[in-house]
């Protein structure tokens, strides 16, 4: 039997196996949702644990287990940014990108971050996604369940709510 | 908006926050979920069923209860 098919039956080895194919690919895009990294690693197992108790519900004849489990992973990702909505902390693990002084950088990414927090997860997801990460507007409308011009949309008006708060911050794009 | 206000702010959002797609998971997660998969369900105690057993029966029969029970959550 296929390794889908024996997960789709609930065999637990043909769950670890595709667990350990895919856990770094949930991790990373996980972590582009939500950067932060232990957040990531508990959101990673709440995905495959969301996956494992769905098993019975995989489409074996689509076999697309990696789109599948990006599209759990952003709705755990989202619950998690809306129950942490009100405390998101300054991430830790972002790669220094030397544009600007380390002070400056780092007072732009707290007023950045500040004014996304203001932002609802829906269109804090769309705007780090589509403008952050360059992520393809069909492949985020895939992972969201929505059509690429909700996903415009979403992008539009985050970045008019941004562009509001940035500009009330003194930080001016 | 216009595009090239958008770009704007597609570069402001770069620079204050860069780009995570090389992120590194670090460590196996496998242990974590096999302890996860292994840990019992989620049971309520039987004396939390009998005390949502007896505030239903209080506001089935004493809907009156009801302000009084809003007012204090």
């Amino acid at each position: 039997m296929e390794l889908l098919e024996r997960f789709a039956a609930g065999d637990l080895e043909a769950f670890e196996t595709l667990f350990r194919q895919y856990q770094c690919d949930v991790f990373r895009w996980i972590m582009r949702i939500v950067r932060d990294r232990a957040a990531a690693e508990d959101l990673t197992l709440e995905t495959f644990w969301r996956m494992y108790r769905a098993h019975a519900r995989f489409d074996v004849a689509k076999g697309n287990c990696g789109g599948w489990l990006r599209r759990i992973a952003t709705n755990a990702a989202l619950d998690h940014l809306r129950r942490k909505r009100r405390e998101v902390p300054l991430p830790e693990d972002t790669p220094d990108v030397p544009k600007a002084p380390p002070e400056e950088q780092s007072e732009l990414r707290q007023t950045i971050f500040s004014a996304m927090d203001r932002l609802s997860p829906r269109l804090r997801v769309a705007i780090l996604l589509a403008l952050v990460e360059e992520e393809p507007y069909d492949s985020i409308a895939e992972v969201l369940g929505i059509s690429v011009n909700a996903v415009k949309v979403r992008v539009f008006r985050g970045v008019r709510i941004l562009r509001k708060e940035l500009s009330a911050a003194g930080v001016h794009p | 908006m216009s595009d090239r206000e958008m770009e704007e702010m597609k570069k402001l959002l770069k620079e204050g926050l860069p780009p995570l797609r090389d992120a590194e998971l670090g460590r196996d997660l496998w242990p974590a979920m096999l302890e996860r998969l292994a840990a019992p369900p989620l049971r309520l105690p039987w004396w939390d069923w009998v005390l949502l057993a007896g505030a239903s029966a209080t506001i089935l029969f004493v809907p009156g209860v009801i302000p009084a029970l809003l007012y204090h959550l």
